[in-house]
């Protein structure tokens, strides 16, 4: 039973820019701190609205997270925005002891996260971003699937007290999920129920794992599908319950194999249902130049890979 | 306000409480410590406006201070604990397991009078300056201080804060570099020459203040010509002269004591020149 309607493309980067505007709105605590890239992650009409409380603070990330550290030590809820490598890899150090180690209420914001960044390359596509946010003790890690959940994960980033990692991309793809609904943080929602096989994706892999669903369909296959939308901490609960239901897991990701949710997964079922588990993830590698799309079918993450992820852990069922 | 010879009598006893604790934990950093043992005497007894009994993280109505040279914490404990942020016997449980005085400051135990966690070098001076900003969105009038070492601006993030606090017009935070010329390695210049400090700050558009790291009479002088310098649209960055291991005569003006703990019988040796002023731990 499918619990989603697509209404057309939208970044989800656009959902961050209006949730954070609304959260801006209702919380005067609220305050964006850009790397010379906030109209890239649409913090624009945040910044149009509260020029007071938006500290552009140039090509300088480091900095940027320490003085958003400052900034929550007063009591403000600071959301620092760049592109996905620069606030995570460039600022590691900073974010662990500045924001995590030092316990104070940041919400990183990373955009143009994954290999859908495309033309640009690899110097500026993270795929080990969940990995290393996923290591900090006390960090969570949201990564939503499209447009409507990006706007209500940043406002329930902004609403919960402690470090948070939203990470959201930069091109067009479907909208699919309610405009308005309970967004928890650490629950995982059921958008395609099903009893042969279950995917648990995250990100841009829900949408093409909804797809895989419905070409399996035709083939008399019953997909179960699973939004991840909170890496960390994973909804255990929810992620053995499904697989103790199907029995075959797949796990998708725009993201590198190692750190990433797969790894995340597989902890979780080694201890509470071990069964088959496949990975659709970037593997080992670094990503290149092209057009999202190209590039989402040559790292086998879209609809097709998935497919051929679920036909392999149903083979390997007892 | 003490005078300058309680405050000497108080700095004292500090240095003894950097070797006790140091030799105790047979680990952590005594040069740095006893370099930078007068400036954070006279900030916290005479020139900050806060107050122990009413201490929030949040920094809320009083001055704040960020140690960002986070290695130099006996010093910062030991003036934490005399001006009764914590009881004075905790000094003894530094570095050892369970304790709230870890090796470099953590906010995770709840140790009072820490507003930030430090050690990973070149960071404070942010933190100091998003703090500085909170208190400028919230209308508090107070100040922030932060204590960097001249080793630490090796760091390009400190050059990043640098250039963020002037733009931003933070006219109400007062750095200050304990600048002891030495580092692990050896001295500052031979490392990574820092060059003419005062015109690089002052290039990246700070006021600068310098003095005598150990001359209170010069310390108190350069704090209150650094207040006045506040409000006015600049940053202020005072640059004090220092020596590494300063108040010992076989540990100053050497990085040999930057990051190494005297055995028993050197710990003897150096409280013998260190009167006991306050009372032991």
């Amino acid at each position: 039973m499918k619990h989603y309607t697509n209404t057309g493309n939208k970044d989800t980067r656009s959902g961050f820019g209006a949730g954070l505007y609304e959260a801006g709105q209702k919380d005067g605590r609220i305050v964006a701190l850009a790397a010379d890239l906030a109209s890239s992650v649409k913090m624009d009409a945040f910044f149009n609205e509260h020029p007071d409380r938006f500290f552009q603070c140039g090509i300088a990330e480091a900095n940027m997270i320490g003085v958003a550290a400052g900034l929550a030590i007063t009591g403000k809820v600071p959301f620092v925005g760049s592109f996905a490598e620069f606030v995570t890899g460039r600022v590691y150090d900073q974010i662990r002891q500045e924001v995590a180690y030092g316990r104070t209420n940041v919400k990183i914001a990373a955009s143009h996260s994954g290999i859908t960044l495309g033309e640009d390359g690899a110097t500026h596509q993270t795929m080990e971003d969940i990995a290393l946010m996923k290591a900090l003790p006390g960090m969570v890690v949201i990564n939503p699937c499209d447009y409507n959940q990006t706007r209500l994960a940043t406002l329930a980033a902004a609403r919960y007290d402690g470090p948070v990692y939203l990470r959201f991309g930069r091109p067009a793809v479907p909208n699919f999920t309610p405009v308005d609904y309970d967004f928890q943080i650490g629950k995982a929602i059921v958008l395609n129920e099903g009893t042969d096989a279950v995917v648990f994706a995250t990100g841009h892999l829900v949408w093409e794992a909804l797809q895989a669903a419905e070409f399996l369909d035709r083939e008399g296959v019953s997909l179960e599908v699973v939004d991840i939308a909170t890496v960390k901490p994973l909804d255990e609960e929810a992620v053995v319950a499904s697989a103790v239901k199907t029995g075959a897991v797949v796990c998708a990701e725009e993201h590198n194999a190692a750190g990433g949710l797969g790894e995340s997964v597989a902890y979780a079922l080694a201890k509470g249902c071990p069964v088959p588990v496949e990975f659709v993830n970037g593997g080992d590698r670094f990503g290149q130049s092209g057009t999202p799309a190209g590039l989402m079918q040559e790292y086998g993450l879209d609809a097709a890979h998935i497919a051929d992820a679920v036909r392999r852990a149903m083979a390997r069922k007892r | 306000m003490a005078s300058t010879e309680e405050l000497k009598r108080i700095s004292v006893q500090v240095r003894r409480d950097i070797i006790r604790m140091v030799t105790a934990a047979k680990s952590g950093h005594p040069g740095g410590s006893m370099s930078s043992a007068d400036i954070l005497t006279a900030l916290y007894y005479n020139v900050m406006e806060h107050n122990p009994s009413t201490w929030t993280r949040d920094g809320k109505g009083q001055d704040v201070f960020i140690l960002s040279a986070g290695h130099l914490s006996p010093a910062y404990y030991s003036v934490l604990a005399r001006c009764g942020y914590f009881p004075v016997s905790e000094l003894g449980t530094f570095r050892k397991l369970g304790t709230r005085l870890q090796g470099h400051p953590s906010v995770v135990r709840g140790l009072p009078g820490i507003t930030q966690a430090s050690g990973s070098l070149g960071q404070g001076l942010s933190a100091a300056e998003g703090v500085a900003l909170g208190k400028k969105l919230d209308n508090d009038g107070h100040l922030v201080y932060v204590l960097v070492g001249d080793g630490e601006c090796e760091e390009g993030q400190i050059w990043e804060a640098a250039m963020f606090a002037p733009h931003h017009g933070i006219d109400n935070l007062i750095a200050i570099t304990d600048w002891n010329g030495q580092q692990i390695d050896g001295h500052v210049d031979k490392i990574a020459g820092l060059g003419d400090l005062r015109s690089k700050w002052e290039a990246f558009g700070w006021s600068v203040v310098e003095g005598n790291g150990h001359d209170f009479d010069d310390i108190l002088r350069a704090f209150a010509e650094a207040r006045s310098m506040t409000g006015k649209g600049k940053p202020v960055m005072m640059l004090m002269k220092t020596v590494m291991g300063d108040g010992v005569d076989f540990m100053a003006g050497t990085n040999k004591w930057h990051g190494k703990a005297p055995d028993q019988e050197q710990c003897d040796k150096a409280l013998s020149q260190l009167e006991e002023t306050l009372g032991d731990y």
